[in-house]
């Protein structure tokens, strides 16, 4: 389409949010806008956040449906706390996020649902596209039903049909104010509608008409532009947490030779990995739904003991209930991979939102000593490295291994540099093929006779000949790992099952500190998908001249094994969670550190600003200063952070 | 195996539970497959007969040793596979069905059994043996049932008489109880026995068949527990009453039993089931000729009903059911099978530049 004889201004980030109704294709259109802005070449972040009912009741609050990304000319670590511009498909809409504006954000509503019915069902008592209540705000009224209606009737379609194409609308209007390339969406719609070809010239006619519109229409004058984003060398793509994770199960199959198995019970927000795994049965992958989620990992520890790479996934509730399988596998010591894409708890909770509270489920919910080894991504292009991760502990140990995501990283998506294949770790699964004890006539294959380095038992898998073997949930006896009630062996069994997960510090990386001044007294640490939002924070409280340091832990179970020293170098630590403070709490208990929490369970993730605050606080008493971080601590879009 | 109704209609036989497991060398002993872990069930405990038995029978399959994976639950019956040289797991409270479903789908190799007891499979592991039998997974399924709770010391089971007095229910237990056969009947079981500890000609015919049947078989076993549930299988056991109490089910025969065959099973008009008659009050016609092969499970559901619910003083004993369906592990292996005939080799090499070309797919760019 041809260029625009508009002004045109440069920003160097925006944040947009699309929000409608749970049936108005919002979280289609944010993920257009995104596919189109990552061809483009700005780094970006996006937060989907929608109801858990599939349809709540047409136009009310609850059924709100909103997708936001954030873009920019350079490396950004967050979705924004603050959208510059709302897209409001409905009275419910606008109410629900207007409280999330800064004054001065654009507002594009949808006036055609404006109705009185729409209004009472959102809750307003007047209209407020009508009276001064939005004054503060850069607001746009334009029938996009109506319009996208028009641009379509030559198709023929259904009144309702023709207005379900407002999202493509709303879409080419915003394509057109931010410069985004058209091709990625246009190809899209074919592909998509290539069966109902009048859906699919009514969505691109939508499309192309909202772009028009921007162009010819006054109410529009400026159209901004965003240069692409300086990034390191490499391939890059867009990618959602769930299809990384999927992907890097995948590749810790690959790596390690082993078949993938994955067994698993649907639940939200993990069921996408299934989903996706079930597409790659090419690479050998059995995907097995099973009746439930402890069958679900009941099965994937049966493909694991012959010889398989058993993987479940679940969240929170499906991790309860797996528990005492998990410490089947934790006695057994074979390799399992649990991914607990985390949701807002306790019970059923907030299924669509994100927390990060199952750390301490995942470290000690289990009877007995039972412990785990954890790993957890930080974004959502890192959850295919943390997958591979856990591949390689649970393979190389003979372990369960934890895998902690969240459904912010999980939805979420962010430009991701592709690894070379070159770059992924080789995984051994370093089967036993011979009797390990005793010689001639008398030798015999002794499953619980441990490797030196690791103190990983052997795998011996079945067809296996001469190492047939019974393993089970009752304790074993060292070595021969026939059932044993002896005292002394059952107090020497916990502490080895203990001794060899700590073992796995030896190969994990040390933890690093970002602390550019090396003079800063207070150190940020985090875990999880917190990584985004602190380091945002950090920025921040940097660019408003004061010193601060920040570290991020992948393992969480064993800690890096500098971790207590690193520590200790800084007079305060502060942990900022999506809890009431489970990290502060192993801090706390293994190093005596006097962790100071900043705790948020909302379920959504912590905003950049109030970190910068939580942590300009904390500097502010460490060094016995008055902290004033001035445009740093305001969620405003005009500067560079 | 018995004729099936395939090769009777001239189509080809379903393969055999056992056709994909590598035979054995040789001939094996019964001795091969006995572990060197000392047996620890009560003196008299039913468990012991059928650990002799199979420990017998196990040689007659003709497999590798190494081939045969024993997954057992929790509960006295559930320490079998320590007691057998195979490979075995002893899992955990009623999910033996669900880690066999693994150990089964992710190997077409290995010959797999289930050992559980009617808690664990009926009780806490009800929700697995179901979906198990429903997806007919190949493995067999041994249920020791002995009515009773024996490893917690003496519960009423879900296959306890109603009105049962135990340490939990002095006043008599209230639950209605399950039938095994008629759940396993109800869930679309493809493969559905019932024999008794005791009987070691019987239980070893219907294990062969059992091993035999590709998908899920199960096999119901009437044990006694001599300290908690004594007795509960006397009627059948006695000589002077099993005569009366065993209605024999064999496939293609008339049912008949009593002392000198003088009761048969005939059709009820009235429910539509089965009922006891004399035979001598029978037309030959009119006796109902057992059909295990039925691709209905009514009527082996009917026969199933004349189980006692309370004292068991009569049961149909031998193969209910025995039909033919495509196994879940079959189906899930040619699936991922397709998948990889669609793509060039399975080498090393080709798997790493197929997962280079996965994540780098989508919709990529490239920075300089």
């Amino acid at each position: 389409m041809s260029g625009s004889a508009k002004q045109v201004r440069q920003l160097d980030r925006v944040i947009i949010r699309f929000a409608g109704d749970s049936g108005d294709g919002m979280q289609l259109t944010g993920d257009r806008f995104t596919q189109e802005t990552a061809a483009f070449g700005n780094d970006l972040v996006t937060l989907p956040n929608f109801p858990a009912e599939i349809r709540a009741p047409q136009g009310t609050l609850p059924g709100v449906s909103s997708f936001q990304v954030h873009f920019a000319d350079h490396d950004i670590l967050t979705a924004g706390d603050a959208p510059d511009v709302l897209v409001a498909m409905n009275p419910a809409a606008l109410r629900a996020n207007l409280g999330d504006l800064h004054k001065g954000a654009t507002i594009i509503v949808d006036t055609h649902d404006f109705t009185a019915r729409n209004l009472t069902k959102a809750g307003y008592q007047d209209n407020p596209l009508e009276g001064d209540s939005l004054d503060a705000y850069a607001l746009h009224t334009v029938d996009l039903t109506g319009m996208t209606v028009e641009a379509v009737k030559e198709f023929g379609l259904s009144r309702k049909d023709a207005s379900r194409a407002k999202n493509m609308f709303a879409l080419g209007l915003l394509s057109w104010m931010y410069g985004r390339p058209t091709d990625p969406t246009t190809s899209f719609l074919a592909k998509r509608f290539a069966k109902v070809p009048d859906i699919r010239d009514a969505n691109v006619a939508a499309f192309k008409a909202g772009w028009n519109f921007g162009e010819t229409t006054e109410a529009f004058a400026v159209q901004y532009e965003i240069k692409p984003a300086v990034m390191p060398p490499g391939t890059y793509r867009n990618i959602t947490g769930n299809l990384a994770l999927a992907y890097g199960l995948v590749a810790g199959s690959v790596q390690s030779g082993l078949p993938l198995f994955l067994g698993t019970y649907p639940i939200t927000p993990a069921s996408d990995i299934l989903h996706e795994l079930s597409k790659h049965k090419s690479f050998g992958v059995t995907t097995f739904q099973a009746e439930d989620e402890i069958a679900g990992v009941g099965a994937a520890i049966g493909a694991s003991y012959a010889g398989h790479l058993g993987v479940t996934s679940t969240s929170g509730p499906g991790v309860a209930l797996k528990s005492e399988a998990i410490g089947l596998a934790v006695m057994t010591e074979l390799p399992l991979v649990v991914v607990d894409v985390q949701r807002g708890g306790p019970s059923t909770g907030l299924p669509t939102k994100t927390e990060q509270a199952d750390l301490l489920q995942a470290m000690f919910g289990r009877n007995g000593e039972a412990p785990v080894p954890i790993v957890a991504p930080q974004s959502p292009g890192d959850c295919f490295a943390a997958a591979v991760e856990a591949a390689r502990i649970a393979v190389t140990y003979r372990t369960p291994v934890l895998l902690l995501s969240d459904g912010y990283l999980a939805n979420g998506s962010e430009p991701w540099r592709v690894p070379t294949v070159d770059e992924l770790p080789v995984i051994d699964p370093a089967f036993a093929t011979e009797k390990n004890h005793g010689s001639g006539d008398e030798a015999e294959f002794w499953p619980y006779l441990r490797d030196e380095a690791t103190l990983a038992r052997p795998w011996a898998i079945p067809g296996t000949p001469g190492l047939e073997h019974r393993i089970g949930g009752l304790e074993k006896g060292d070595g021969h790992g026939n059932i044993s009630y002896d005292p002394a062996n059952h107090d020497f069994m916990v502490r080895t099952r203990q001794a060899k997960v700590d073992r796995i510090a030896d190969t994990i990386p040390l933890i690093e500190v970002d602390d550019p001044s090396g003079e800063a007294k207070v150190l940020v640490i985090g875990w999880g998908s917190t990584y985004g939002p602190i380091g945002a924070g950090v920025r921040r409280v940097r660019k408003a001249g004061y010193h601060v340091a920040q570290a991020h832990l992948r393992h969480l179970n064993p800690f890096p094994s500098n971790l207590g020293e690193v520590l200790k170098g800084y007079d305060k630590v502060l942990v900022p969670e999506m809890n009431l403070g489970q990290l502060s709490l192993l801090l706390r208990g293994k190093y005596l550190v006097d962790a100071v929490g900043y705790n948020h369970v909302r379920g959504l993730p912590l905003k950049a600003t109030e970190l910068a605050h939580a942590i300009g606080e904390l500097v502010g008493q460490a060094e016995g200063i008055d902290i004033e971080l001035g445009v740093w601590g305001e969620p405003t879009q005009k500067e560079h952070i | 195996m018995s004729t099936s109704p395939l090769t009777e209609l001239g189509l080809p036989a379903m393969r055999s539970g056992t056709e994909l497991v590598p035979a054995a060398d040789g001939p094996q002993t019964g001795k091969e497959f006995t572990s060197d872990q000392e047996v620890r069930w009560c003196p008299g405990c039913g468990d012991y007969a059928v650990l002799k038995a199979v420990q017998s029978f196990l040689p007659d399959l003709g497999l590798r040793r190494e081939n045969i994976v024993f997954v057992s639950g929790i509960g006295c019956s559930s320490r079998f596979p320590y007691y057998l040289d195979t490979y075995g797991m002893h899992s955990i409270h009623g999910r033996a069905p669900s880690i066999a479903t693994g150990i089964a789908t992710a190997r077409e190799d290995l010959s797999v059994w289930v050992v559980t007891g009617d808690g664990d499979a009926l009780s806490i592991g009800g929700n697995h043996l179901i979906h198990a039998l429903r997806r007919n997974v190949n493995m067999t399924i041994l249920l020791f049932n002995n009515r009773i709770y024996g490893l917690t010391k003496g519960q009423y089971s879900p296959t306890s008489e109603t009105g049962k007095v135990t340490k939990s229910t002095p006043m008599g237990s209230l639950d209605h109880p399950f039938n095994p056969v008629s759940l396993a009947l109800g869930a679309e079981a493809t493969f559905v026995a019932r024999t008794i500890d005791s009987d070691r000609k019987h239980l070893t015919t219907v294990l062969a068949a059992a091993a035999a049947h590709r998908g899920t078989s199960l096999v119901e076993i009437y044990q006694n527990c001599p300290i908690f549930n004594d007795g509960a299988f006397d009627a059948i056991k006695n000589p002077d009453t099993k005569a009366d109490a065993i209605i024999p089910l064999v496939h293609g025969e008339p049912v008949t039993f009593g002392v000198d065959g003088a009761k048969c099973l005939v059709r009820d008009e009235t429910t539509g089931g089965v009922k006891v008659a004399m035979r001598a009050d029978v037309a030959d016609d009119d006796v109902l000729v057992h059909d295990a092969h039925s691709p209905d499970p009514t009527m082996a559901f009917a026969i199933s009903r004349l189980t006692d619910s309370g004292y068991l003083n009569t049961s149909p004993i031998g193969i209910f059911r025995q039909v033919e369906r495509a196994t879940y592990d079959d189906q899930a292996r040619e699936q991922v099978a397709t998948s990889r005939s669609t793509v060039s080799d399975n080498d090393t090499a080709d798997q790493s530049a197929r997962l280079a070309a996965l994540i780098g797919g989508g919709d990529t760019w490239t920075i300089l």
